[in-house]
């Protein structure tokens, strides 16, 4: 019991996928801009990650080492078309502003990594946790960079205002630079230098 | 059997395919009737939002019935169809533009001088809607549609009683490359059309969407529209579908026959 907890804990702060291993930084930088979009995203990210780890796990006795790389392909890219539909129904704003975004949810490192370097060797209930602890570690990032990126670039948190914008009368002037995706590299890496200030045995040594 | 013999190989392929394609093509059939309903309420939104009227927390059908009024139109002469005329599959309610210009019975083959919009076949009938203020007719709101750099862009441009100001213009369905010719969705740059004129004091068609900014000092500034930047050929295709539909293969001969009835 106690192994699993730490699988699903330990992608959160202490190897998280983007902050530590510096993997998915692409959609961490273009879904960011509204706390909305980040959420769906991780909810999604998190969602294949477990279940193609989930899948992975369960057939890798099964998998001849000459087409591993494209059976998990098919299983993720099949995982991400059933999540494209799912928010497709049930979320069509936000599916018209996440746009190709889900659909690149196929090419996020971080899935295709966890189902090589994790569920290839792992059993199914340790994958599919390792699944979710790091879709969690994702989330964190996105949500951390999303909330800040639209409180600072709109005065807005889930489309609510919570600064008065001068535009309308108030006294906040809106930063535009957090609404362009280059500030959510300034804000990843001001995460990843108190992460590693508050753990310094994630500092890694040239 | 070992896991690396062909046999097994070609075994655990088919398998996952086959798996594979059950879970995506259930999903895709399981889910497809809420996701046209939720096309049908952005269409339905997105005609409301041509027309300004706000629909933030709104009951979208209900103030759409409230405010919109429609017509089936005929576009070779501009009249409109008579509602005993209507037919199953012609009628605003279940007007579906795609269907009906597909169908070779329905719709007319454009020649290519003709069609500079690129969509090959133009519906002989088209839905058009009215924004009505205690039975006047405030704006007119008229599909438009037309090629892109990847897709078909459709949308909506909507004209002040005057029939010369543009009163609004969006597209609710496109392919376009997010941030670049993605941009056609930008709330600004809709917003850049209100209050452009189509026409010049003869009734001339002028406006244009033009490549650079539009200088605000030149006498034509009303009749253009920015481009998008870095969007070359979706910009140029939004011109082009504007000057179609508003041209005489469009909605000309409809606006013209409502300008004489207004005079």
């Amino acid at each position: 019991m106690i192994k699993h907890k730490k699988i699903l804990t330990t992608p959160i702060f202490n190897e998280n996928p983007i902050a530590f291993q510096i993997l998915g930084i692409c959609s961490a930088l273009a879904v960011t801009s509204k706390l909305e979009t980040s959420i769906v995203m991780s909810l999604a990210v998190t969602f294949v990650l477990a279940f193609s780890n989930l899948a992975v796990s369960l057939i890798r006795k099964h998998i001849p080492s000459s087409i591993r790389i494209i059976v998990e392909m098919t299983i993720i890219a099949s995982l991400v078309i059933i999540a494209d539909q799912i928010i497709k129904a049930f979320a069509y704003d936000v599916s018209k502003q996440l746009s190709v975004y889900v659909g690149l949810i196929i090419t996020n490192c971080i899935i295709m990594g966890r189902a090589e370097a994790f569920a290839l060797q792992n059993p199914p209930w340790a994958s599919f946790l390792d699944g979710i602890g790091n879709g969690l570690g994702y989330t964190v990032i996105l949500l951390t960079v999303g909330f800040f990126r639209e409180l600072i670039g709109a005065g807005k948190l889930l489309g609510y205002q919570v600064l008065p914008v001068n535009t309308e009368g108030g006294w906040y002037v809106p930063n535009g630079l957090f609404v362009l995706p280059p500030s959510a590299f300034f804000l990843i890496g001001l995460i990843i230098w108190a992460l590693r200030t508050w753990k310094p045995e994630q500092v890694q040594e040239d | 059997m070992s896991t690396d013999s062909t046999r097994k190989t070609i075994l655990v392929a088919l398998g996952v395919c086959l798996v594979c394609s059950i879970l995506v093509s259930s999903a895709a059939v399981g889910l497809k009737g809420i996701q046209d309903r939720n096309k049908e309420l952005d269409k339905l939104k997105n005609i409301l939002n041509a027309g300004n009227i706000t629909t933030e927390n709104a009951n979208i059908q209900k103030l759409f019935k409230q405010r919109i009024e429609s017509d089936i139109i005929n576009l070779t002469d501009g009249s409109v169809v008579d509602k005993r005329q209507y037919t199953d599959a012609l009628n605003p309610e279940d007007f579906n533009l795609k269907e009906i210009a597909k169908n070779p019975r329905t719709s007319r083959k454009l020649s290519e001088r003709e069609d500079i919009a690129q969509i090959n076949r133009i519906p002989k009938d088209m839905v058009v809607y009215w924004v009505k203020d205690h039975g006047a007719v405030e704006k007119v709101i008229l599909p438009i549609y037309g090629k892109g750099l990847w897709s078909t862009m459709y949308g909506f441009i909507a004209l002040d009683k005057d029939l010369r100001t543009v009163k609004g213009f969006t597209f609710y369905e496109h392919g376009e490359t997010p941030g670049l010719g993605g941009e056609v969705d930008n709330p600004k740059w809709k917003q850049s059309w209100i209050g452009k004129k189509i026409t010049d004091d003869n009734g001339k068609l002028k406006i244009r969407v033009v490549k650079e900014k539009v200088d605000p000092n030149d006498p034509n500034a009303k009749y253009r529209v920015d481009g998008l930047s870095g969007a070359t050929l979706t910009t140029r295709g939004v011109d082009a579908l504007v000057q179609f539909w508003l041209g005489e293969n469009g909605y000309g001969p409809f606006l013209d026959r409502l300008r004489e009835e207004k005079n």
